[in-house]
């Protein structure tokens, strides 16, 4: 019976090479998502919002910027857009770059032209960078909560938190001895509970103080509940009102604010992709529970995040615009299209220009990024693709 | 008499339901030596692959709970190493294959990534001699062209040559024990001999131990050495292949055989074992077969049937039938 028929034989190695079409994923992904026009327009239109805001914050910064934004030319102001400028009546330093108004100047005689490259550097960073953070804190939240979700947080667990946060508190009144012996007591339990689980492998569970409490599933998805429910807008507004404005702080505030629905997105698929067998395989091969949420099972439920994130950029621009609008957000004299916009408003019938020009910036924008994203999520969803 | 490889003793894994205790396996012991081939058979849902999973403490914990036994691998008991030893013999020393080639693979990685992977989790070694060793894993579990498909995504393979790739990433450590867990069920049948014959002859050349689960008896006519007959979470009878065959002493084991189509009784219909496996939450008591055996007798239904030594290794859980 034992018959050793092997290596396989030149025509089975022929056919098997036939057979498998040599196409990476991306490859795949990109001949399904050129299929969609309009996300192609939203694509190219993000491609030169980039090099917009990238050449403009090159262009106007530094001490003698190419446009500068904040030149004030006050015999020059509310010119409508294409004028030329009055070559006598400034001095040599004061003439525009491109010889013309191509966007007009505002109530200060400002180009505003220079003025929106300038903003479009922060819409852009808002955009990125506070989707960047939401993006970290919502996959890291749901991918605990996908995947370590079963385990239970105990009493003791509790109060080793309780009894740390204490501490902080007294340490911050100025308590020091008290904030000091709490933090300690909190920071030995936790050190001898550590020693104690991996002596044994498992963690005995005994008494009241071992009795499990709440699921660490429980725990975030009912905090990304709680986050839910506050009207974010307002909530930043809170928190912008209270923290210095800046534009980090602002980034910061709205990335903290718009995790949730990422973190759901995330705790939803490794629930299932917990479940897959590429996974029991790869604890089979001896790795580690960090090493397979990130590195195994974070680029299957990717697809997804990708998708939220790209319209969460657009959602994050109109944020900071609504912010600059109401004059919370990046501190002046710093130009972003919300500040230009809102300056603008009082001006509205005697220099449209000055509210329509950034307003439509930000609809072209947005409306890009959204297509972006629908068209990254058609050619991503399997189910959609037969659709046509 | 080689020396055991690895020994379960008495092992016994539950699973928690809501008011249910699904006794999964209950009581399981065998011996595994060194480079022997090991078969443990029995129908869907009798504990084999609880049994296997219990071995690498792969099983979902909760619900899933050891309450008994020990696993014996060189003398250690690996059920009362922690998380990161048992990480370090996951892989390095038992290597697993699993059932469905088609998912046990990262849809999202290439297969040369994936065999780096399990060759990287235990042993640091350089680019170089990475791409080497990936290339002559490939070339050993008859791969073609290796070179080229290290760069392939598993949608692009075959379910042969995914499984083929899954072997390789279990030997990449060169492991002392191989769990094979109906490695071939998903296959169709040109292509299970296929993998059968490399098993075997991977495992002629390095001296390596194969537990192989399966509940395909040509299969195990096939490949093991000794063979262990599992029913409802129990061992009903052990004994060399050649025993096991000849003169099975187990009513179960009578059953199975009877239903491998022959060419004796060509024509016929096949044969078949009334009922189902019983739901493990759910015993029987006494004997768990003896509501679908054909020679149950009264005893059957109170006592639960000890193991009886019939020599040579051969062992069954059955009173009433003679040899």
């Amino acid at each position: 019976m034992r018959n050793t028929q092997y290596p396989i034989t030149d025509t089975q190695q022929a056919l098997e090479a036939l057979s498998a079409p040599k196409k990476t994923r991306l490859h795949e992904l990109w001949a399904l998502f050129r299929e969609n026009r309009l996300a192609v327009i939203g694509l190219v239109i993000f491609v030169l919002f980039l090099l917009t805001a990238v050449s403009g914050v090159i262009l106007t910064s530094g001490q003698n910027p190419v446009f500068d934004p904040a030149m004030v030319r006050l015999q020059e102001k509310l010119l409508p857009p294409f004028t030329r400028p009055h070559l006598k009546a400034l001095q040599p330093a004061q003439v525009p770059t491109l010889g013309i108004y191509l966007f007009g100047t505002d109530n200060l005689g400002r180009d505003v032209f220079s003025r929106m490259l300038q903003g479009a550097w922060v819409s852009l960073t808002v955009g990125f960078v506070a989707v960047g953070i939401s993006v970290l804190v919502g996959v890291f939240m749901g991918g605990i909560a996908g995947y370590f979700g079963h385990e239970s947080i105990c009493l003791d667990h509790i109060l080793a938190i309780l009894v740390l946060s204490a501490g902080a508190i007294f340490l911050f009144m100025g308590w020091i001895g008290t904030g000091a012996a709490c933090m300690a007591a909190g920071f030995i339990y936790t050190a001898v509970c550590l020693f104690a689980r991996t002596r044994t492998g498992q963690a005995q569970r005994r008494g009241i103080f071992r009795m499990r409490a709440i699921s660490v599933d429980t725990v975030i998805m009912r905090m990304v509940d709680i986050m839910l429910c506050f009207p974010s807008f307002f909530l930043i507004l809170t928190v912008v009102a209270l923290v210095p404005a800046s534009m980090y702080n602002i980034m910061i505030v709205i990335g903290l604010t718009s995790w949730m629905g990422t973190a759901r997105f995330v705790r939803a698929e490794f629930l299932s992709l917990r479940e897959q067998d590429f996974v029991t395989a790869a604890k089979a091969l001896g790795v580690g529970n960090f090493r397979i949420i990130f590195r195994h099972m974070m680029p299957n439920a990717v697809a997804p995040v990708l998708v939220s994130a790209t319209i969460g950029i657009a959602t994050a621009i109109l944020t900071e615009a609504g912010l600059s609008f109401l004059g919370f957000g990046v501190p002046p004299p710093h130009a972003t299209w919300g500040n230009i916009l809102s300056d603008g408003k009082g001006f509205i019938f005697d220099a449209p220009w000055l509210t329509f020009i950034p307003g439509v910036a930000i609809l072209i924008v947005v409306l890009c990024f959204n297509l972006f994203g629908e068209g990254l999520r058609d050619a991503m969803n399997p189910k959609l693709r037969e659709r046509g | 008499m080689k020396q055991h490889l690895l020994s379960v003793r008495d092992l016994k894994v539950y699973f928690r339901g809501r008011d249910t205790v699904a006794r999964a396996v209950d009581g399981v012991s065998f011996d595994i030596r060194k480079g022997e081939t090991v078969c443990l058979v029995g129908e869907s849902g009798c504990g084999k692959t609880v049994s296997a999973l219990t071995i690498l403490d792969l099983i979902p914990k909760p619900p899933g709970e050891v309450m008994a036994g020990r696993v014996l691998f060189k003398g250690t008991d690996l059920l009362g190493l922690t998380e990161p030893e048992m990480r370090k013999i996951r892989g390095k020393q038992i290597a697993m294959v699993f059932q469905e080639p088609l998912t046990s693979l990262n849809p999202v990685f290439t297969i040369g990534d994936q065999i780096r992977e399990a060759i990287l989790v235990h042993e640091p070694v350089s680019p170089d001699e990475l791409n080497r060793r990936c290339i002559r894993l490939l070339r050993d579990v008859g791969i073609p062209s290796p070179e080229e498909r290290l760069k392939d995504y598993p949608h692009q393979l075959s379910g042969g040559q995914r499984q083929r790739v899954m072997i390789a990433m279990a030997l990449a450590c060169g492991p002392d024990l191989v769990i094979a867990d109906e490695p071939t069920t998903a296959l169709d049948v040109t292509v299970q001999a296929q993998i059968l014959n490399l098993m075997q002859s991977i495992q002629e050349s390095s001296e390596m131990s194969v537990l192989y689960i399966t509940h395909d008896l040509g299969v195990v006519a096939n490949i093991a050495d000794r063979v262990y007959v599992m029913y409802a979470g129990i061992i009903v009878e052990q004994g060399t292949t050649e025993e096991i065959f000849s003169s099975p002493g187990h009513p179960y084991t009578k059953g199975l055989l009877a239903s491998l189509p022959s060419r004796s009784r060509r024509g016929e219909q096949l044969h078949s074992i009334p009922g189902t496996v019983p739901n493990p939450a759910y015993k029987p008591s006494g004997c768990p077969f003896h509501p679908r055996c054909p020679t149950a007798v009264d005893a059957c239904k109170v006592r639960f049937p000890e193991m009886i030594d019939h020599g040579a290794g051969h062992l069954s859980r059955c009173p009433v039938v003679k040899q």
